[in-house]
């Protein structure tokens, strides 16, 4: 049986993903990485492992020059609320 | 409901919320609904020097709706159990 044929429904996809490492793309331009354990169907979810980067703008006061500023955190075991997710992606094979 | 029984599971460990408004609040988990709203009890302002109004905040009630993430203590958390959990819960919900 063809993985296509397996996944018939949006969530279905998620589920082939459980208990592997997924990215995240959320709201306010964060993003992460993480071992999928759990979700639900407003996919609230539960990440190990996870390594947050956020990208926020910076503008210099004196130049008003735009900047990108990056920062990245790792967290152990977390929770995460579905309202703020945009997209799953499936197991990165890479990095 | 998956996630409503396993944030009863995590009652009197201590969590910390970040909230949509960037700030964080840590505290024991004293009590969930339905609707992942929480009680906390014993609670420390994360970045205090930010927020030095929130200082006098000991418990309180969080609207599940203004939460981003929970960072849970791993330790506490059993990952076969709620990836069986989720795979149940999926099935349940493709009916």
């Amino acid at each position: 049986m063809s993985v296509s044929s397996v996944i018939e429904q949006p969530l279905d996809l998620i589920r082939a993903s459980l208990d592997e490492r997924v990215l995240i793309k959320m709201k306010a331009d964060r993003e992460l990485r993480g071992t999928l354990h759990a979700y639900d169907q407003h996919l609230n979810m539960v990440l190990g492992n996870v390594e947050e980067t956020i990208n926020e703008i910076v503008v210099n006061d004196n130049t008003n020059e735009q900047t990108v500023k990056t920062t990245k955190r790792k967290i152990g075991m977390l929770f995460l609320r579905g309202d703020g997710v945009i997209l799953v992606s499936p197991p990165l094979r890479t990095k | 409901m998956l996630f409503f029984s396993f944030f009863k599971t995590l009652v009197d460990k201590e969590v910390i919320v970040e909230l949509k408004n960037e700030v964080s609040l840590k505290g024991t988990l004293h009590s969930v609904d339905q609707y992942l709203n929480i009680k906390l009890n014993n609670v420390e302002i994360v970045d205090e020097q930010k927020y030095p109004y929130l200082g006098c905040l000991k418990n309180c009630f969080i609207r599940g709706s203004t939460v981003r993430y929970i960072q849970l203590p791993a330790a506490d958390v059993d990952t076969d159990v709620l990836q069986d959990a989720t795979r149940k819960e999926h099935q349940v919900n493709k009916k």
